[in-house]
């Protein structure tokens, strides 16, 4: 009978024991998860920057003014132009 | 020795017994009274209490959905801020503490005195929205009594060029105009919120429940080409700024899908610095903006002629001498002509020849007509402030009104509507539902004259972009093209105003397989010049001509440079 106490002793100090650690693992991997999940977020806040950045750097009307006035580029006289017609009207995507 | 044995040494009274005993059962009755009253009766507060000192509940904050243009381009995003708010009773700050503040927040330090004393003891924005950098340097100044709020703050890159379509939001990050109020429910998102356990260090240790997961508003991608936007913005600002007129506006519409591919108003506003901003910059003169359509509406009544089979394109009407009168009012015609055919009457826009016309149908008829094609109702965009226009019953028709009606006077439209009663003969009768916002699936029409009919008015409009017509100006190169010029003068107080006229040019090109359908205004135009062909169409034809070479449509003429006639030689259309 004492045996059996023992043993049962035994085993609940193991189970106390798992999980306190499994508790304290739960939660590392949670902040873990929440430092990501912050990552994450200031990420996308930087995402929607640069994107605003890009926006106004290639806005059409700054990109037609760079190209025509510092490069000396022009559209080309539509004469010039070859239109080159697809096979058939399916293969355009 | 034991008491046992020795009986008598101590004889202690009973009561003594039952004195001690009754204690103990008196002391355990109140544990046990306490313990119920704290575990029965008390346990809801008592475990809020509990909580209180380690869970909290944290917003979860939801990002405005962006919009996008049909390429992808961003056109409205919103990117976090920080807002500096202070408690004015607590707040204290040493005269240097005050100037750098002022400085950082680009305020006066009396300012921030008036602020700080004025009516609100317990809250005051001293600055909202300010740069997250300046915050942080706000903070590190550590004054008691300033706190800080993240906020979110819309940027909108492309600025006054899509002003007035995309519109904007509020300081609070609400929708206020435009695409942002008619989308606010789809782009706000929702705010959420979870309860979690935070240690003593204020982090957070676990997540207990989520009370109401965040919803990010959505994005949304509007049908316009941020390319032909600009070019048809710089089209439409060249041509207001030549002619010094007091506004302008285009729409472009895919004739295909109904989308709006570009949406230009003059004067504009740039939705980043809204400090100085009048009614006129704000008004959506495309959709909001009503006007009298002038001779852009006399190709409906033609089709409706020759729908029901009281003319045929080449039926001749009788416009000598060029004036026509009914009831003491009479109607001119600028370039008094001949004998016309029904096809001549558009190309050189003759008011007597139309009204002619007109006067042969049944006026319920015309009216029919006119609603059918979208007139007297809104276009159904679904943005906010769409104007209906005014078609009046066809009973209270004179003949003079039905005279005039037919060349666009007595009845109001707005741009968009002109612009969307073309698709109907740019598709051979079929009127398209507009879409402000990218469809991917194909529309269906609705039928609204017979193809017969939408093809003859295709080639009397495209008569009128040739020598002779009203609008060789509108030609371009590589491309047949089609339209109708319109110059009417303004309705002010009731009647109409010398002088003062809105020009005006609707076409779609190209006339093989219309694509794109353009409708251009000009309000009052001020330097002499005031015809729909010499104001309006040129602006047609430049945005045009870029637009398709955008969309990379085949051409369908050859590519011979346009000449231009000289001076004076176009023929002038009826005012």
């Amino acid at each position: 009978m004492a045996k059996l106490n023992l043993l049962l002793l035994l085993v609940l100090l193991a189970c106390a024991f798992g999980l306190v650690t499994s508790q304290h693992q739960g939660r590392k991997a949670f902040a873990a998860l929440e430092s990501e999940t912050t990552r994450a977020r200031e990420l996308d806040v930087e995402y929607g920057q640069l994107q605003l950045e890009a926006s106004t750097w290639g806005l059409h009307a700054r990109v037609a003014r760079i190209a025509a006035e510092t490069l000396g580029l022009r559209a080309p006289d539509p004469r010039r132009v070859r239109v080159v017609e697809p096979a058939t009207a399916a293969a355009r995507p | 020795m034991s008491y046992a044995a020795t009986p008598a040494l101590v004889r202690l009274p009973i009561w003594r017994a039952r004195i001690v005993l009754f204690a103990f059962v008196g002391a355990f009755a109140v544990l046990l009274g306490r313990s119920v009253w704290l575990q029965a009766v008390k346990t809801g507060f008592l475990q809020e209490r509990g909580e209180a000192r380690y869970s909290r509940v944290l917003e979860v904050p939801a990002t405005r959905g962006r919009i996008l243009d049909r390429r992808g381009d961003a056109l409205a995003i919103s990117t976090p801020v920080k807002s500096i708010w202070a408690i004015p009773e607590d707040f204290r700050a040493s005269p240097a503490q005050l100037r750098q503040l002022g400085r950082l927040l680009d305020a006066e330090p009396r300012e921030l005195h008036r602020k700080l004393n004025g009516a609100a003891r317990d809250f005051v924005y001293l600055k909202r929205q300010i740069p997250p950098e300046t915050a942080e340097r706000v903070a590190e100044l550590g004054i008691a009594g300033v706190y800080q709020q993240r906020e979110y703050r819309r940027y909108y890159p492309s600025g006054e060029t899509m002003a007035h379509v995309v519109g904007f939001t509020g300081v609070d990050d609400t929708g206020q105009e435009g695409i942002e109020l008619a989308f606010q429910g789809s782009l706000a998102g929702a705010p959420g919120s979870r309860r979690v356990i935070k240690d003593r260090l204020g982090h957070v240790v676990e997540d207990i429940e989520s009370i109401r997961a965040a919803q990010d508003g959505k994005d949304l991608s509007l049908a316009l080409d941020g390319k032909i936007q600009s070019l048809a913005f710089a089209a439409l600002k060249q041509a207001v700024d030549t002619h010094k007129a007091k506004g302008g506006a285009l729409v472009a519409i895919d004739a295909r899908s109904g989308e709006v591919l570009a949406l230009a108003n003059v004067p504009t506003y740039n939705p980043n610095n809204r400090a100085r901003m009048t009614g006129a910059q704000l008004r959506n003169r495309v959709i909001t903006d009503l006007f009298e359509p002038g001779s852009t509406l006399k190709p409906f009544t033609v089709a409706l002629a020759l729908d029901l089979g009281k003319v045929t394109p080449d039926t001749v009407i009788q416009t000598a001498p060029g004036r026509l009168t009914i009831a003491n009012y009479t109607i001119h015609d600028a370039h008094p002509g001949g004998a016309m055919s029904v096809a001549q009457v558009i190309q050189k826009s003759s008011n007597v020849g139309a009204a002619k016309i007109a006067l042969s149908l049944p006026r319920e008829e015309m009216r029919e007509l006119f609603r059918r094609v979208g007139f007297g109702a809104p276009p159904q965009l679904g943005f906010p402030g769409e104007a209906a226009g005014k078609v009046r019953e066809a009973r209270t028709w004179r003949p003079i009104e039905q005279a005039t009606m037919a060349y666009g006077h007595g009845i109001s439209v707005s741009l968009v509507q002109l612009a969307r009663a073309y698709t109907a003969l740019a598709r051979d009768g079929e009127l398209l539902p507009l879409s402000l916002v990218k469809t991917e699936m194909p529309v269906a029409g609705r039928r609204v004259l017979s193809a017969a009919t939408a093809r003859a008015v295709r080639a009397m409009l495209e008569a009128a972009t040739q020598p002779g017509g009203t609008a060789p100006r509108a030609r371009i190169m590589g491309w047949r093209v089609a339209g109708k010029t319109g110059t009417a003068r303004k309705l002010e107080h009731g009647g109409y105003v010398a002088h003062k006229y809105i020009a005006s040019f609707v076409g779609f090109a190209p006339v093989s397989e219309p694509r794109l359908v353009v409708a251009v205004m000009i309000d009052e135009p001020s330097t002499g010049q005031y015809y729909g062909g010499a104001v309006a169409a040129p602006v047609f034809a430049q945005v045009m001509q870029g637009a398709l070479r955008l969309l990379q449509v085949p051409h369908d003429a050859p590519l011979t440079p346009v000449e231009l006639p000289g001076e004076g030689e176009e023929a002038r259309e009826s005012t």
